[in-house]
C-alpha cells in the first residue's frame, strides 16, 4: 500500500478561472523521499497542504487523496483527526512563525498528543524528549520559549514536532527556504536521516531542483496547477523531457559548472484570472510551436523508462537534444 | 533585569510622577477663577480685618510654594486638610465615600471585563451575523456617553419597571442593599468600556487568528477550542491587558457623572460638589487619588506583560 496516493486532485477557489490544482498524480511510498519541485504560485504547497485537508477557504476539490489508503477529502473529523495526530504531520518553512512565540517549546511538542489524550503528560513529556534527542538538541529547551532559539533550532524542534505521532508520512513544505545556508544542509540531512530511522515517506516541497535531485528517489516537477515532468531523480536530472524542467535546472547554479551564466526564464506564470488553453507553459517556452497553445499536452513515458514521464509535445525533441550536447 | 529591580525602580519613578502631579493639581486650583476666601464668606463683604484673619486661619496670604509645601507635608502624614464646605477633615469625608466608589467601580470592572471579552471572544470566532450583531451593539454602546445611559437606564428600570431603586448608595443597610442600589449605576459606568474591549478583544483576535501557528496547530489536529483558548485569545491577552490603564482611568472620571446622575454618595460625586464649591482640599484631595490610583494600575499591568507576553522584558512595551 502506498503511503500517499493523490488521483486526478483538482482544487478550485473563488474567484479564479482555472484550477488551482489540475489533475494533480503523485504518490510516495513507505520509506521513500519524493521531491515535489515548481516556483512561487505553481500550487505545489496547496498540494501537500491539501494532503492535511488545510484548504483555503471556499476551496472545492476533486479526485482522491489517500493516506495510509483513506481518503483524506471525504473523512469526518474524527478521522481528520487521526490523520493529523497520527498518520501524517507537516513541516513548515518559516519556523519563527509556525511556533506560537507565548508558549514554551514543550508545550508546543506536546501539546496536541496530551489534548487529543494520545498519551498522559509525561509520557508525553519522556517522547518530546527523545525526539529532542534525536534531532540534536538538549532537553533542557523543553522550558525555553521559541524566541531564545535560533531558527535552525527552531526547524529541529518542528521536526521532532512532527514525529511526536509517529506519522506514517512526512510532508515538509520548503523546510529550508528561511534557514540560512549552514542550517539549510544540517535539516536536510537531518530529515533524511529521521526518515530512514523511521521508516516515514518523504514529500519534500521545494523551489530547489538541485536540493530535490540531490536527496529524493523521485522527483515531480510542478507548473501552472499540474505536474509537468515526473521520474526518478537523476534521470529527470541527466535527462529532463520538459523545457520548463530544463530551464528550472539552467537557473539554479552549480558548482560544477561555475564558469557559465545562469539563465532566467523569461515571462511570469500564467495569471490565476485567466483560462489555459494548450500547454500553461507555451507562452515562456522556446520550443513551442503552434500545437503547444491549441492542444493540452498529455503525459508521455520515455522510451525504454516508463516512470519518466513528461507532458510536452517536443518531449522527444528535447530529450534528442539534450543527448547531442 | 530582574523583577524585584524594575519594580522598585518603577515605584521610585511612581513618586517622582506622582510629585510633579501633586504640583499640577495643588497649582491648578489658584490658576482657577475665584479664590478660597471669598467663598469661605460665602458671598457677604467682609472688612478687610476679617479676610486677612480668615487668610491667617487658612495660610491663604503665605507665598504659593510655602502652602505647597506644608500641602504636600501634611499629605505625607495622612492629613488632607479641612474641607471648606463639610468643616470637617478631607480624610473623612473620603473614608466614608471611598467604599461605595470603589464597590461600584469594582462592579463596573467586572461587567466590563466579564462581557467585553465574551462579546470580543464570539464576535472572532463565530463571524457572520453574530459578529455583525455584536458590531453594531458595541457601536452603540461606544457612541453612548455614560451620563446618557445613566438617564436611560434610570428612566427605564427604576421609575418604568421599579426593578431597581433610582438613586443612592444603599450604604449603610449592608452589602446586598448596595449591590442592588449599584447595579444600574454599575451598568451607566461599564456600558461605553464594554464596546470598547470587545472592539480591542475582536481585533486582536482576529489579528492572532491569521498567525501561521494557528494552521500549524490545526495541521497537528489541535482540537478547534483549545485552538481558540491556547493560541487566539492566549495571543490577544497582551493588546487587551495594556487596556487596562485606559479602562480604570474612564472608570473613574465617568464616576463622577454617573454617581452624581443617581445621587451615589461615592467620591466621583463628592469631586462634583467640591469642584462647583471651590471646596480646594477635598477637589485636590480626589484628583491625587484619581492619579494614584492610574498609575498604580499602569505599574501593574507594566510587572504582568512579560508573563503574558515572554518576548517583552521588563522596562518595554514593544516586543523585541
Amino acid at each position: 500500500m502506498t503511503t500517499l496516493d493523490i488521483r486526478g486532485l483538482r482544487l478550485r477557489l473563488p474567484g479564479a478561472a482555472r484550477p488551482v490544482l489540475d489533475g494533480v498524480d503523485l504518490s510516495v511510498d513507505a520509506s521513500e523521499t519524493v521531491a515535489l519541485v515548481g516556483e512561487s504560485g505553481s500550487g505545489k504547497s496547496l498540494t501537500s497542504r491539501t494532503v492535511l485537508r488545510l484548504l483555503p477557504k471556499g476551496a472545492a476539490t476533486e479526485g482522491r487523496v489517500e493516506v495510509a489508503g483513506d481518503d483524506v477529502l471525504t473523512m469526518n473529523a474524527k478521522q481528520l483527526r487521526k490523520l493529523r495526530t497520527q498518520t501524517a504531520a507537516m513541516v513548515f518553512q518559516d519556523p519563527r512563525a509556525a511556533i506560537n512565540p507565548l508558549r514554551r517549546i514543550g508545550d508546543f511538542l506536546t501539546e496536541s498528543a496530551r489534548l487529543n489524550k494520545l498519551m498522559t503528560a509525561a509520557e508525553a513529556d519522556t517522547r518530546a524528549v527523545e525526539l529532542l534527542d534525536a534531532v540534536g538538541l538538549s532537553a533542557d529547551l523543553m522550558r525555553r520559549y521559541p524566541g531564545q532559539l535560533s531558527g535552525g533550532m527552531l526547524q529541529r524542534v518542528m521536526i521532532a514536532a512532527a514525529l511526536m505521532g509517529d506519522p506514517r508520512l512526512l510532508l515538509a513544505d520548503e523546510p529550508t527556504t528561511a534557514l540560512d545556508v549552514t542550517s539549510q544542509a544540517e535539516v536536510v540531512t537531518l530529515l533524511a536521516d529521521l526518515r530512514e530511522r523511521f521508516g516515514t515517506g518523504l514529500l519534500f516541497v521545494t523551489h530547489d531542483l538541485g536540493l530535490a535531485a540531490a536527496i529524493s528517489d523521485r522527483v515531480y516537477v510542478m507548473y501552472a496547477g499540474r505536474i509537468v515532468e515526473t521520474g526518478p531523480s537523476e534521470s529527470i536530472f541527466a535527462r529532463p523531457r520538459h523545457p520548463y524542467t530544463r530551464a528550472l535546472l539552467a537557473s539554479t547554479p552549480s558548482l560544477d559548472t561555475p564558469q557559465g551564466r545562469l539563465t532566467a526564464i523569461d515571462g511570469q506564470p500564467p495569471d490565476l484570472r485567466q483560462e489555459l488553453h494548450g500547454c500553461p507553459f507555451a507562452p515562456r517556452c522556446p520550443l513551442a510551436t503552434e500545437v503547444c497553445t491549441t492542444e493540452a499536452p498529455q503525459s508521455t513515458s520515455a522510451p525504454g523508462e516508463p516512470a519518466h514521464t513528461a507532458a510536452c509535445h517536443h518531449a522527444d525533441r528535447l530529450a534528442r537534444e539534450a543527448a547531442d550536447v | 533585569m530582574n523583577f524585584l529591580r524594575f519594580a522598585v525602580r518603577r515605584l521610585l519613578e511612581m513618586a517622582v510622577t506622582l510629585l510633579g502631579a501633586s504640583f499640577v493639581v495643588f497649582g491648578a486650583m489658584y490658576l482657577a477663577p475665584g479664590n478660597p476666601a471669598s467663598f469661605l464668606l460665602g458671598g457677604r463683604s467682609a472688612s478687610p480685618a476679617a479676610l486677612e484673619a480668615i487668610e491667617k486661619q487658612y495660610h491663604l496670604d503665605d507665598p504659593f510654594i510655602v502652602q505647597y509645601w506644608r500641602w504636600l507635608g501634611n499629605i505625607a502624614h495622612g492629613d488632607f486638610g479641612r474641607s471648606l464646605e463639610y468643616r470637617t477633615d478631607v480624610s473623612d469625608l473620603l473614608s466614608s465615600r471611598l467604599p461605595t466608589t470603589l464597590l461600584l467601580v469594582g462592579m463596573a470592572l467586572v461587567i466590563v471585563v466579564a462581557l467585553g471579552l465574551a462579546l470580543g471572544w464570539l464576535s472572532a470566532v463565530r463571524g457572520g451575523a453574530v459578529d455583525s450583531g455584536i458590531l453594531v451593539g458595541t457601536t452603540f454602546a461606544v457612541g453612548t456617553p455614560s451620563f446618557v445611559a445613566a438617564i436611560l437606564l434610570q428612566g427605564f428600570f427604576a421609575v418604568e419597571l421599579g426593578w431597581f431603586p433610582s438613586s443612592g448608595s444603599g450604604s449603610g443597610d449592608g452589602l446586598g442593599a448596595m449591590l442592588w442600589h449599584l447595579t444600574l449605576p454599575a451598568i451607566a459606568l461599564a456600558l461605553y468600556l464594554v464596546g470598547l474591549l470587545a472592539r480591542v478583544t475582536r481585533s486582536a483576535m482576529l489579528e492572532a487568528l491569521e498567525g501561521e501557528h494557528v494552521t500549524v496547530a490545526r495541521s497537528r489536529g489541535v482540537p478547534e477550542r483549545h485552538i481558540i483558548s491556547r493560541h487566539v485569545f492566549r495571543n490577544a491577552l497582551g493588546a487587551v491587558l495594556t487596556t487596562a490603564g485606559l479602562i480604570v482611568s474612564t472608570l473613574m472620571v465617568c464616576t463622577v457623572l454617573v454617581e452624581s446622575a443617581f445621587s451615589v454618595g461615592g467620591i466621583g460625586q463628592l469631586l462634583e460638589l467640591a469642584s462647583t464649591t471651590k471646596d480646594f482640599p477635598t477637589v485636590q484631595a480626589i484628583c491625587l487619588i484619581i492619579i494614584g490610583l492610574f498609575m498604580t494600575v499602569n505599574l501593574i499591568v507594566d510587572l504582568l506583560l512579560p508573563l503574558v507576553d515572554p518576548r517583552i522584558k521588563l522596562g518595554t512595551r514593544a516586543a523585541s
